[in-house]
């Protein structure tokens, strides 16, 4: 049967399995949108920008393993979804991203709303598509979809012209998807893997380094058979929190410039590094020169290139976590490293995550402690500052895809769209969004629809007044010279809140932390916000000074 | 910092508009150089072959050859540097010939180079050389003494020895 190019690609999506859709209507999308109009099988989200669109689409994808598509018009819609894109890829999560075009004997001719989305979008997808003839689409649409999930996985563009919409062509899905030049390696070389093995055999101080890859793997149980069955200290990325039980002894927790001193120390002194879908990122090592002197590293990574790209390594493993950790997991014991272990414990005991409770203040890390202690299960997504590094070190995340964030590209504005995204697609969890203040105002339009669809979202800011991580660096490297970080002059977030049609709470005390807290669990009509006026001043430590080795960490308290 | 080493990759992507900006793109986002760059059509119309030559330590070249791999369009990566291969590059040079002397002079000289004439006009006329880069460069330092014109080169193209690789 013939179908429109639109009605093409909103059947597509459903072959896909597509429950959500997230977007902003415009000029060149309509016809789309038009087919999705009293669509029931794919629920059309309208989002109030475009940005919030695809922060949507990269939540419920985080959440649920599976693509989220966010959907846009040409022109500014497509530029304002790039933020969302260049997150997704960064942090390698499944999306399609599709976009109006303007007709196509317009491309080209600078027409109204006209952009260049393939152009402009080009670094930060891993693939993309422009559309001019409507007997495209069903083929891309599958392409565009196995390329988003399999190997790597990452943001895929369908930019598709208004005319490939209109027009109609025979809509026929295929059935599988072969693309002769893409062939993602799954399985690691066996050679490979019995050389790690081998290296963990003789190591006196080894330690497991896990980072976000492990959860786009799936491969969480894998890691936590290889923790187990080698009583292994593990280090455990932002990217990665909840891979292995914050909770277990063996935990290390998040390496790093704010990470605990013990996983830093570790690296320092660890003679074999085993690294699983973690990149080495500059946050995670410091000086280069000054990490991990005395190991050797074994890295296990999808991505060929991500490998020896900042630290050299020893031996290199490509292949899909999951597929590896399997293999690897076969081939090791128990270590034995008693002193090691001891070592381990004595740093953990020593140098917690810890802070100073002032007087008459409320202390930012107090209220991770209790929303941890209120909602120890929920899914907590987390915008970017320092209420993300003291959320990802008091909020002993346990499982894998409880904890979302931008880290790769660190966006602000992330955090509540994304949790929106969340959401949906656990639908029976409960989800906390931990923003600060500068980030919040950044994407607080998208309240708009989590009012709407009455989602129980819980959204506590941790309100210092001021861009805060910005603020500290401020303080800590220019001299107090606090330029353009002010923000006393935000609107009274409460009122904004209940202005939106949610419950709008304000705390400015310790003692109404918890019942603040507890109140907001009852909520469950429709999203609640709390503002927690917090120490304006307060700073993030642990802290290696960008430049310095993981050695020189600085345990503040000073 | 290591030593840098000049490496020759052919690249077979998929014959489609927008590969070579991604193959650009991914070199200059990433800070790798492209020394010359040779796109055209393979004997099966669907695949083009780039052959890029570029340069930079052992660990740039390698970031090179696998990001070039991680680019979906394309199908096969070769650093052909790492084998013994052949190399060609074709040069147009256009030069004076204002005086008849001269001219036979040049021609001599093009002689030695195997050079071509593909025109010929009162005052200037235009050579064919074909080589290595050597060879080139012997040629265009020599040509510089007569005054070039003009000078149009194609990028280097580059092949394995022997069998089907």
């Amino acid at each position: 049967m013939e179908l429109s190019g639109a009605q093409i690609l909103v059947d597509s999506l459903k072959r896909e399995g597509v429950e959500y859709i997230f977007g902003v209507n415009g000029g060149a999308a309509m016809p789309i949108f038009d087919a999705l109009y009293g669509e029931t099988e794919i629920k059309l989200i309208p989002m109030r920008h475009e940005q919030g669109a695809s922060h949507a689409a990269d939540g419920y994808a985080r959440v649920t393993g599976d693509v989220g598509v966010a959907l846009a018009t040409s022109g500014p819609g497509a530029t304002n979804l790039v933020t969302g894109i260049a997150t997704a890829y960064m942090d390698s999560i499944p999306m399609v991203a599709i976009t109006g075009q303007v007709f196509t004997h317009y491309i080209g001719s600078d027409a109204f709303q006209e952009c260049d989305i393939i152009g402009v979008t080009r670094p930060v997808c891993k693939h993309s598509y422009l559309i001019k003839n409507s007997d495209e689409v069903a083929d891309v649409v599958a392409e565009a979809f196995h390329i988003a999930k399999t190997g790597k996985p990452g943001p895929v563009v369908i930019d598709i012209a208004k005319d490939a919409q209109m027009h109609e062509a025979l809509f026929q899905y295929p059935e599988t998807v072969d693309i002769r030049s893409y062939k993602p390696q799954v399985h690691g070389d066996p050679a490979q893997i019995a050389k790690a093995a081998a290296l963990i055999k003789e190591a006196k101080r080894p330690m497991l380094y896990a980072g976000g890859g492990v959860v786009l793997a799936n491969a969480s149980e894998e890691l936590r058979q290889l923790t187990l069955k080698t009583q292994i200290p593990i280090t455990v990325t932002l990217m990665g929190l909840g891979a292995f039980p914050e909770t277990h002894p063996l935990a290390m927790e998040m390496p790093g410039m704010h990470g605990s001193c013990c996983a830093n120390y570790a690296f320092t002194d660890a003679d074999l590094v085993i690294a699983i879908g973690a990149r080495f990122d500059d946050r995670v090592t410091g000086d280069l020169s000054k990490f991990a002197p005395n190991a050797k590293k074994v890295h296990i990574d999808i991505d060929a290139s991500c490998i020896g790209k900042n630290v050299p390594v020893d031996v290199p493993i490509v292949g899909d976590a999951k597929s590896v950790l399997t293999e690897l997991n076969k081939q090791v014991g128990i270590a034995d490293i008693d002193p090691w272990r001891d070592q381990i414990q004595e740093w953990k005991q020593k140098y917690p995550f810890e802070y100073e409770q002032k007087a008459d203040k409320v202390m930012p890390q107090y209220v991770i402690e209790q929303i941890y202690e209120h909602f120890s299960d929920a899914i907590v997504v987390a915008d970017v500052g320092q209420h993300q590094m003291w959320a990802a070190q008091y909020f002993k995340f346990t499982e894998p895809r409880q904890w979302l964030n931008s880290g790769g590209l660190g966006t602000m504005g992330f955090s509540l769209p994304a949790a929106i995204g969340a959401q949906l697609g656990c639908p029976d969890k409960t989800v906390v969004n931990i923003n600060g203040d500068g980030s919040y105002i950044m994407t607080i339009q998208e309240l708009v629809p989590a009012v709407t669809m009455k989602l129980p979202l819980k959204i506590f800011i941790i309100n210092n007044m001021y861009l805060g991580m910005v603020r500290q660096w401020q303080e800590l490297f220019h001299g107090k010279r606090y330029s353009a970080v002010d923000y006393h002059d935000n609107p009274d977030f409460a009122l904004l809140a209940q202005a939106f049609g949610a419950t709008g709470l304000r705390v400015e005390h310790t003692e109404d932390v918890v019942p603040a807290l507890q109140k907001a669990k009852g909520i469950t009509g429709g999203p609640v916000v709390i503002d927690f006026i917090v120490d304006e001043e307060e700073n993030v430590f642990p802290m290696v000074p960008a430049g310095a080795g993981l050695g020189d960490v600085i345990r503040g308290l000073s | 910092m290591n030593p840098e080493e000049r490496h020759i990759f052919s690249v077979l992507v998929e014959n489609r508009f927008g590969v070579l900006a991604r193959v650009a793109g991914l070199f200059s986002g990433r800070g790798f150089n492209i020394d010359s760059l040779n796109v055209a059509e393979t004997h099966d119309r669907s695949i083009s072959q780039i052959t890029l030559v570029t340069h930079g330590d052992a660990q740039i070249i390698e970031q090179i050859y696998h990001h070039l791999n991680r680019l979906i369009d394309v199908i096969e990566v070769t650093d052909l540097s790492t084998d013994t291969h052949v190399e060609r590059e074709l040069v147009l040079i256009k030069i004076a010939t204002d005086d008849p002397q001269k001219r036979t002079e040049i021609l001599q000289v093009a002689e030695v180079f195997r050079g071509r004439v593909i025109d010929m006009k009162p005052a200037s006329l235009v050579l064919e050389i074909t080589g290595d880069e050597g060879k080139l460069k012997a040629a265009i330092d020599i040509f510089n003494t007569y005054g070039i014109l003009e000078l149009a080169r194609t990028g280097k193209i580059a092949m394995l020895r022997g069998a089907e690789s």
